[in-house]
């Protein structure tokens, strides 16, 4: 394999792991702060579809990015608050918020399928695009993949070295001792569950507006549930996220390469499935990890109503 | 140093069904330890609870010199120099201690400057004597030094007031005595320390003034002066002359029902809970182990009990021996667990559900199970163990918790066990229930041998036929409750200190 | 004005099942206002539903045929529901029972007896749908590999697998290019009542839902099933075997689901072919937790929802609204009951606070809830 053939599939690789990595680094703050929220596929096809609807007709690429933000944020309130206020089974909210989003953006859909709107355009970095094979690799793509880069080392410094970072880290694990402390447990979970969803919102825009793009019904493919698989892949650590969505963008990556290279030693039908199998394999992995190193992983107070005062 | 008289007027506090704090007044002095001792659900923990701001009362007051204090939230109480450190310590497990010491302070706002607040906490650790390192992880520590960590947190904060809920009872004698040392220096230091126990012993040790509360109310406020014995202690606690003695008939002993052989094993971390353990049970004896919480017991018991591996030795169960991996059957052996609600019961379900929890096989002929004519079988086993209840269709949830661990006893002795295995069996109990289960447990030696585990010394001395010290998960030794030298050697033993036999 | 929030000590039936009425209401207006939203009528909208669902002879027919499937997969996910087990892959263990009794109605029924040919392809959907739920089931009991995840995931591969079939060595080679594979030999339909599409499935999901119902209160493993689902560390405590439980409830629950699939391939298209995966394995979710789990209200419920989807299809082609507000309106109705629930488990009480304590007004002091400090 010659080195243009290699940067190509490495720069595919970047390009089909952004969304799951929005999706993913998402859901890790919300889970982190205690909430286990399972409705980022229907979030991420709501962000997809909403992005495109106000790009498309308001010709702004900005308040399309913006819409989907909203969009994905308002969904996760509403799960929020069943969720945090009511204490409602998180489980089946979060499946309720799926089905509801699959449902309601192929409903208002319907309308712009196959339209073409703004997308965001490639902007290589002058001097770091000169980098052999990295270069234009990491430094030859559009904004969004730019921000990914911002938001990874970001989130991990906010989690591990600040504040509010020590203080949603508290309430996932001890939300009691959290309370004790002082710190709004209830307040910390709508915060960081909504920050989740704009996440995920932003995930499905990424591929309207940019990697498809455009709208498709159920354009997502099941990223939103691979990207609750990859939370718990990177166990909740943003760095580890890169790797998982990587790993699962490089998988697309192949797919590509052998459908244009038309290899038939593997049928097409099993390369559309690798993405799905290696999900659970890298799930079977880590779980087995888990128990082997007995590392917790998962934030102890995940899926739990928070309650004070509770007797007997 | 501060010195504002705290004074909590006319306190009163409601919970569904139960009036935990009634009309309670208390004044609280600077520099001095005060001790507040009353039986388990004397309604101690919640006046504490409403003082350092975790509950509102419902009627009454705080004041703190002349002012008074409204607490929305625990912050508001230490933004007034009052903190509490908890029995269930409030610690985030995989956090390191300066971690946990600035968790909820509005400095430093949003960097963390860890080494800073290292040091700051190795300085203040020294101050008051309490040494811990701040950057270890507080699941790495023993629950000795984890109450450090909670006292630590009070005293960065500048509390001026602490309140410490039981916390011997995760100790060694060792380390209560240190605990002891280190509340005088606070105290000594001007600050205001309040004690809540149910030890008689510790609160003649420490306190300089010592409250009784005695179902939601004040009975007395004393000094140690004051007090005569610690039998008066009792009785102003109780409201009876309370038995400090069992009476016990002598049973004949007969086959061996339970028998270790070197048997090792580890806890949920992957570290040894518990080493070479060798001891047998015999039907008629109630064998006691004692220690403090945490050095192997709880992983042992779940090891015979096959809810855990047990990684070398023999375990021989009614004279059978248990492969790896494999339980004791239910029906010959009885468990009644520490934890009550968590393991030992199901709270949404009914109370033939819970009966017939571990021994539903022989309810179930043939696959089918017809819960009336089960509910007409184990009806009667309500007034036997006269478990108060409205009738077998009430929850689980909605029984005390005296009144729960009867049903548990119920269902384990309705079985007619060999073996009886009793965990911490009156922990939380109030004296009338506790008597009422060590009448049952010494009834059940005719027909059983009893393996006793508890933290309560009293318990197993009065209980036990021979006793078993663990401690860091090896058994110390075990003798006759009847050797009287012994019987001092418990102390030190608990802690770790083996001595010289005497003869 | 103060919000107190006081947990029962027993839950409220009452307010458990008045719960779900008031959320009935409640999304049919949220659905009213959806409807508005989309340029529509919302009287004109709900009228077509009905006359959609209930209008005539048929069209109650056609309701009956959409519950079955809903029924059975409904079951599917009520089962391992019970102990806390989450199988999320209705969509694929329909499609692999699809596969299997198809497999049986394509290749072996020319050397089965005619009347052998149906139970064969019933076992064989029955079995498919089994293992492959069993897959992510032992993954489960064995590993703790999360099931929610695995079976979504497995989804995704039998759909694709049963694309590749219908689109490749299994296609209609008298092909009229409709995506699928032969018209099944009449030894394979499954009889179906006079004049209308409603098929034997029906029995399947009525019987199987009757079944259940008995065996969770009537037999040892329902009682095991209840005390695992109710505290997991209670029924280790008792010595129940929770891996067993775990991997006969996901064959059993994918069996279901698989019985779903192999009733529409053979009760409804007689063939295999794309449109076998409509969502039946997704909205079965709804069906179970609308029904608290409770097999009889499963089918109960079931009816309600497949009414809902008939006359959503009718919107479309009579309003030309798309059909999915059908699933729109199943996903707000799930919210309002899962809000609802709440309501059986907690008491909400206003109390007037004033600057004096307050009387005897607030009961026994609640839990307070900060929703914000």
């Amino acid at each position: 394999m010659d080195t243009g053939t290699l940067m190509f599939i490495l720069s595919i690789t970047i390009r089909s792991s952004t969304a799951v990595l929005f999706a993913t680094l998402g859901e890790i703050f919300t889970e982190r702060s205690g909430v286990l929220n399972l409705g980022v596929e229907g979030m991420m096809l709501m962000g997809a579809l909403s992005g495109f609807a106000a790009t498309f007709y308001s010709h702004s690429l900005l308040l399309g990015i913006l819409t989907s933000l909203a969009i994905g944020g308002v969904l996760a309130l509403i799960h929020g608050f069943f969720v945090i206020t009511l204490r409602a089974n998180q489980v089946v909210c979060g499946l309720a918020l799926a089905i509801f989003g699959i449902g309601l953006s192929s409903f208002l859909g319907r309308p712009i399928i196959g339209r073409v709107g703004e997308r965001f355009v490639q902007w290589p970095i002058p001097f770091l695009q000169e980098i052999p094979i990295f270069g234009p690799v990491l430094f030859n793509q559009n904004p969004l993949i730019y921000f990914s880069y911002f938001l990874v080392p970001a989130a991990w410094f906010f989690l591990y070295h600040s504040r509010p970072g020590l203080n949603l880290r508290s309430v996932g694990e001890n939300p009691a001792a959290a309370d004790t402390a002082g710190i709004s447990v209830i307040r910390i979970r709508y915060l960081f569950t909504l920050f989740g969803g704009m996440l995920a919102g932003l995930g499905g825009a990424y591929l309207s507006l940019s990697y498809t793009p455009g709208w498709k019904e159920n354009m997502t493919s099941g990223q939103g549930w691979i990207a609750i698989a990859m939370v718990i892949f990177a166990l909740w650590n943003p760095w580890r996220a890169v790797l998982g969505a990587l790993l699962f963008g490089g998988i697309n990556a192949l797919q590509f390469y052998f459908d244009a290279r038309q290899f038939t030693l593997i049928p097409s039908y099993i390369l559309r499935m690798l993405p799905y199998l290696f999900t659970i394999a890298i799930l079977v992995i880590i779980t087995r990890w888990k128990t082997v190193r007995k590392r917790a992983g998962a934030p102890a107070g995940l899926g739990l109503p928070f309650q004070r005062e509770e007797h007997f | 140093m501060a010195q504002t008289v705290i004074r909590m007027e006319g306190i009163t506090k409601r919970f569904p069904g139960v009036l935990a704090n009634d009309r309670i007044d208390l004044e609280i002095e600077p520099g001095k330890i005060h001790a507040l001792l009353g039986e388990n659900g004397a309604g101690k923990t919640t006046l504490m609870n409403i003082l350092s701001g975790r509950y509102k009362a419902d009627e009454g007051e705080i004041l703190i010199g002349q002012k008074p204090a409204k607490f929305n939230s625990p912050r508001d109480a230490l933004e007034s120099g009052i903190g509490m450190v908890h029995q269930h310590f409030m610690l985030v497990p995989n956090q390191t201690v300066a971690e946990n010491i600035i968790l909820g302070l509005s400095a430093p706002r949003f960097f963390l400057h860890q080494a800073k607040v290292e040091r700051e906490v190795e300085k203040l650790s020294e101050t008051y004597g309490l040494s811990v390192d701040p950057r270890a992880t507080v699941d790495e520590l023993s629950l000795g030094q984890q109450q450090k960590v909670e006292i630590l947190k009070l005293l960065y904060r500048s509390a001026e007031t602490l309140i410490l809920d039981e916390p011997t009872a995760v100790l060694t004698p060792s380390e209560i005595e240190e605990l002891f040392a280190t509340l005088k220096n606070i105290a000594k230091e001007g600050k205001s320390v309040i004690f809540i126990t149910h030890k008689l012993e510790e609160v003649m040790e420490v306190a300089d003034r010592i409250t009784i509360l005695q179902r939601g109310r004040v009975v007395a406020h004393l000094t140690p002066e004051e007090v005569e014995s610690r039998r008066e202690l009792a009785r102003l606690m109780v409201g009876r002359e309370v038995v400090l003695k069992v009476e016990k008939e002598p049973v004949p002993t007969g086959e061996v029902v339970l028998e270790l052989r070197d048997c090792s094993g580890f806890d949920e971390r992957g570290h040894q809970a518990f080493h070479r353990i060798t001891f047998a049970v015999r039907k008629g004896e109630i064998l006691g182990i004692v220690g403090v919480a945490g050095n192997g017991q709880s992983e042992l018991v779940a090891a015979i009990m096959g809810l855990r591996p047990m990684s070398s030795g023999e375990l021989l169960v009614l004279g059978r021996p248990l492969r790896k991996g494999a339980s004791p059957p239910r029906e010959s052996v009885g468990y009644v667990p520490e934890d009550r609600i968590g393991m030992g019961s199901l709270s949404n379900l009914d109370l033939v559900d819970n009966l017939i929890l571990t021994s539903y096989p022989q309810f179930c002929k043939n696959g089918f199970f017809r819960k009336d004519t089960v509910r007409k079988e184990v009806g009667g086993l309500l007034p036997k163990f006269h478990i108060i209840a409205p009738d077998t269709y009430a929850l689980a949830r909605q029984l005390s918790g005296g009144n729960l661990q009867k049903l548990i006893l119920a269902r384990e002795l309705s079985k007619g066990p060999k073996l009886l295995i009793a965990e911490q069996p009156t922990h939380g109990l109030d004296i009338g229930a506790t008597e009422e289960v060590w009448f049952e447990l010494l009834k059940q030696r005719e027909t059983a041998g009893i393996l006793l585990v508890s933290g309560d010394l009293k318990e197993v001395l009065s209980l036990s036929d021979r006793i078993g010290v663990i401690f860091r998960g090896r058994l110390m030794d075990i003798f006759s409750t009847e050797d009287e030298d012994w019987i001092e050697e418990i102390g030190p033993l608990m802690a770790g200190v083996r001595q010289e036999r005497k003869r | 004005m103060k919000l107190t929030l006081e947990r029962r000590l027993v839950p409220s039936k009452f307010a458990a099942w008045g719960g779900v009425g008031f959320s009935i209401l409640l999304a049919l207006i949220m659905g009213g206002l959806v409807f508005l939203g989309a340029g529509a009528n919302p009287f004109k909208a709900y009228a077509v539903m009905c006359l959609g669902a209930f209008g005539d002879f048929y069209n109650v027919s056609e309701v009956l045929v959409k519950a079955i499937p809903l029924i059975l997969c409904g079951l599917s996910i009520a089962i391992p529901a019970k102990i806390l087990v989450w199988n999320i892959g209705g969509e694929g263990q329909l499609a692999v029972g699809g596969i299997g009794s198809a497999a049986v109605a394509l290749f072996l029924s020319p050397f089965l007896p005619p009347p052998f040919v149906l139970p064969t392809m019933i076992v064989a959907g029955f079995l498919a749908g089994g293992l492959w739920a069993s897959v992510a089931g032992f993954l489960r009991a064995r590993m703790g590999v999360n099931e929610i995840l695995t079976t979504l995931m497995l989804n995704y591969v039998a759909i694709y697998w049963m694309e590749n079939l219908y689109f490749g060595p299994w296609r209609d080679p008298t092909g009229t290019g409709f995506p699928g594979t032969a018209i099944f030999p009449e030894a394979a339909w499954l009889p179906r009542f006079p004049q209308t599409r409603i098929h034997l499935g029906l029995v399947f999901g009525i019987l199987a839902a009757l079944v259940l119902q008995w065996a969770f209160f009537r037999t040892r493993w329902g009682y095991e099933i209840r005390v695992i689902g109710e505290n997991p560390k209670a029924a280790r405590y008792a010595g129940m075997d929770i891996t067993r439980h775990i991997l006969w409830v996901m064959f059993l629950s994918g069996g279901l689901a698989g019985l779903a699939g192999m009733a529409e391939v053979s009760g409804i298209h007689y063939r295999l072919q794309q449109g076998l995966t409509v969502g039946y394995g997704y909205v079965g979710i709804i069906v179970a937790w609308l029904s608290r789990l409770n097999p009889m209200a499963i089918i109960v419920v079931a009816l309600f929802l497949a009414s809902l989807l008939v006359g959503g299809d009718q919107l479309q082609s009579v309003m030309h609204l798309p059909s999915a507000v059908g699933l729109v309106l199943e996903g707000t109705l799930l919210f309002f009951v899962l809000g609802s629930d709440f309501l059986a488990r907690y008491r909400i009480k206003l109390s007037i606070k004033s600057k004096e304590q307050p009387r005897v007004e607030q009961k026994a002091g609640g839990i307070e809830q900060r929703a914000s400090s």
